[in-house]
């Protein structure tokens, strides 16, 4: 990968790439992660706003969507403003999401009775311009769908999170088909971090970046979600102990 | 109660306790009299009837739906096409109904039909008193019914019983012109009536302290674009109304009148009140599509039958005023989908998990309550938590593997337990009742949320089965 700044032609290029996309495409900044490893291969420095994300669940959680849901609760919560949740099935387990940074007083949820309503309603939130994000855990998501999404997302500059959740495992192969998506993540759970004592460490993520645009894909060894929604490096990955800190739920008031 | 009919004192109206001593409606006053010496007699109030049947149809329109008619003398015809929605559809709106009517202290018999004739012959007749028939089942529910059920004066019910027709379905099998001619064109109308062969229409009540504001044309409208244009200038004149009183619209009720007498109408609710002409013209014109204009719409008539105080509060520089406001959006989401559909979670002051997250409504005030943040939740509950086959330690070891869904899983790691007692403030079956909470992780890293009904040890505090309840990411 290279580095912004190491070579000017490229860079110059870049600039150049930048203004004539940047006629139809509003830039409307980006979220850092706050982690350089993973901010450094999103275009912007983050994880941009006004636009339209994609995370899955990796082997069963493609089903389930308990580590993709923390994931996105994670990023929102880092938003000010209020979240509107989308979703057919009422599963949720809103304590755990509270855990992960999002305040329940932020968070209207909406239990679509189907997929169509659910689509609208994500479309509509996003087009309504004063929420700070919109996730919708969708299990169909074609292009002409992603699209309308994405649009809606750039006019508004509201940030457009659809957690896509299937049916059956099968069905997860749909994740392969293109969409208008900005990136596209695949958040998968694997060991918790070692303790010297007997019992569960803080929870790891294995993070897949599968699709960026205007960027590479990489994946990412990251420990899940502190109760102010950053992910971290594992500490044995990071260099220096500043990410050292183990478990720690209840640190948040 | 006894009335008056002709020159006899009748009685005209029975409770249940009279009832179940003989007495009837019709007989003599003087026969009911002998029959029960202390009988507690009141005079019929005819007048008092009808004026309570319109207060109540009238609570009904502030209540429930935009079209409600009152049939003296006992009943009630509510239009709930277009409006059931917003109470989380048919039946729970009819449940709503009778409990709050029960609540008052009268005992309603409520039925939904396709047709005004259906749902009156079924509230009266049909055993239950909670009645709900589509339209497949309309036929056959219909024909098994009395004569008595169609709306028709009695000299006519009892001329046709003599015939010996008994039965709505042997009438509607007869050929209509010898019927006609000796009881007149009425039973071939109450029965197209009720089979929904010829429409019905109903003068809706309407409350005149209401804001209330109407538009007539001499040349009937139709079209989805001119009815969007008229619409506009009602909410003008409408939020004119408001504005003056100092009020904001929380319902709106937009009535259309068509030319062959039928009423259509939209109801939209709104979260807050408000008198936003953009927002309120997008929600009743998000729904035009509901409307079937028929041959065309001769008058429209908008009023808002639910409205609370709205002051003008200062802006400040300071805040973001950019930002549209959240209401509007839960508005247009709940007016197309279902008020119930949109909500937030709140913490409530339980230890179970299941019972320790409340829906509130999704402009409610901020809560004050956070869960706890100490003890790791899962991020996806399972409806009903699921039995596992573990093999354990007890008593307070978490299992060693476990089968869940016919996978079998090997924990690697394990943190708890963590004891969660029965409340047994609610139910004496809890009062022992005790659930240990384990965090599992299987060998692949994926973490799970189980626990043990019964402490491992006494067989009182629950039956040492194991359960699934949650995942983690």
């Amino acid at each position: 990968m290279t580095e912004i700044g190491v070579r000017p032609a490229i860079s110059a290029l870049r600039d150049k790439i930048a203004r004539i996309e940047s006629a139809e495409r509003r830039s409307n900044g980006a979220l850092p992660f706050g982690i350089d490893t993973v901010d450094r291969r999103l275009p912007g420095g983050g994880l941009a706003l006004g636009a339209l994300h994609e995370i899955a669940g990796g082997s069963a959680g493609a089903v389930d969507a308990a580590a993709p849901a923390l994931f996105a609760a994670g990023i929102v919560s880092r938003l000010p403003g209020q979240i509107l949740w989308c979703m057919t099935e009422a599963d949720l387990f809103a304590p755990a999401l509270a855990q992960a940074g999002l305040d329940p007083d932020r968070v209207i949820y909406f239990h679509a009775g189907d997929e169509v309503s659910l689509l609208t309603a994500f479309e509509e939130g996003l087009r309504h311009g004063g929420l700070a994000a919109v996730v919708a855990e969708v299990r169909r998501l074609s292009m002409k769908a992603s699209r309308r999404l994405q649009l809606a997302a750039e006019a508004s500059g509201t940030v457009a999170i659809a957690l896509r959740r299937w049916k059956r495992l099968a069905e997860a192969s749909d994740f392969g088909q293109p969409t208008a998506s900005a990136t596209r993540w695949r958040v998968t759970p694997v060991p918790s971090t070692a303790l010297p004592v007997a019992g569960v460490g803080r929870h790891r993520w294995f993070v897949e970046l599968i699709r960026c645009r205007a960027g590479e894909s990489a994946d990412f060894l990251l420990e899940a979600c502190d109760a102010q929604g950053h992910l971290a490096l594992p500490a044995d990955l990071a260099d220096g102990p500043a990410a050292a800190q183990a478990w720690s739920f209840g640190t948040a008031a | 109660m006894i009335g008056r009919d002709a020159r006899r004192r009748i009685v005209t109206a029975a409770d249940a306790a009279a009832q179940a001593v003989g007495l009837r409606v019709g007989m003599a006053a003087t026969q009911a009299h002998a029959l029960i010496p202390d009988l507690v007699a009141h005079d019929a109030d005819p007048e008092g009837d009808a004026a309570g049947l319109d207060r109540l149809a009238l609570w009904a329109l502030k209540r429930y739906t935009p079209v409600i008619a009152a049939t003296p003398p006992d009943g009630l015809m509510i239009e709930a096409t277009g409006a059931d929605h917003l109470h989380g559809g048919d039946e729970a709106m009819l449940r709503d109904l009778v409990r709050r009517l029960s609540e008052a202290g009268t005992a309603a018999r409520v039925a939904m039909a396709p047709t005004f004739g259906a749902a009156h012959a079924f509230a009266r007749l049909l055993p239950k008193p909670l009645v709900l028939v589509g339209d497949a089942d309309l036929e056959q529910v219909l024909q098994a019914l009395p004569i008595s059920a169609l709306r028709l004066p009695p000299a006519t019910v009892d001329g046709l019983r003599r015939l010996g027709f008994d039965r709505v379905g042997e009438l509607n099998a007869t050929p209509r012109p010898p019927l006609a001619l000796r009881f007149g064109a009425d039973v071939g109308r109450r029965l197209d009536q009720a089979y929904g062969r010829l429409p019905e229409p109903i003068e809706p009540v309407d409350a005149p302290e209401l804001p209330f504001v109407e538009r007539r044309f001499a040349e009937p409208i139709a079209a989805p674009e001119t009815i969007a244009r008229y619409i506009e200038k009602l909410v003008v004149l409408l939020l004119e109304q408001l504005e003056s009183d100092g009020l904001g619209a929380r319902r709106l009720d937009l009535r259309f009148y068509r030319v062959d007498n039928l009423v259509e109408a939209i109801r939209a609710g709104t979260a807050k009140p408000t008198r936003q002409h953009k927002q309120l013209v997008r929600l009743l014109t998000d729904r035009i599509s509901t409307i079937d204009p028929g041959y065309g719409i001769e008058r429209m008539t908008l009023s808002a039958p639910l409205t609370e105080p709205l002051r003008y509060h200062n802006g400040s520089t300071l805040e973001d005023c950019t930002k549209p406001d959240i209401a509007e959006l839960v508005d247009l989401l709940a007016n197309r989908c279902g008020e119930e559909r949109l909500f937030r979670l709140a913490a409530k002051e339980s230890d179970v998990p299941e019972r320790s997250v409340k829906r509130i409504e999704p402009m409610a005030a901020a809560t004050e309550l956070r869960w706890p943040l100490h003890w790791p939740r899962p991020s996806r509950m399972l409806k009903r938590p699921e039995r596992i086959e573990t093999i354990a330690l007890l008593p307070d070891h978490p299992p060693v593997q476990f089968s869940w869904r016919r996978t079998r899983h090997k924990v690697a790691r394990a943190d708890g337990p963590e004891r969660i007692y029965g409340e047994w403030a609610n139910s004496d079956a809890e009062l022992l009742g005790v659930r240990d909470y384990f965090l599992v992780e299987d060998d692949a890293g994926i973490r799970y949320w189980v626990f043990r009904q019964g402490d491992g040890e006494d067989g009182a505090t629950g039956g040492q089965e194991w359960y699934m309840h949650g995942l983690f990411g």
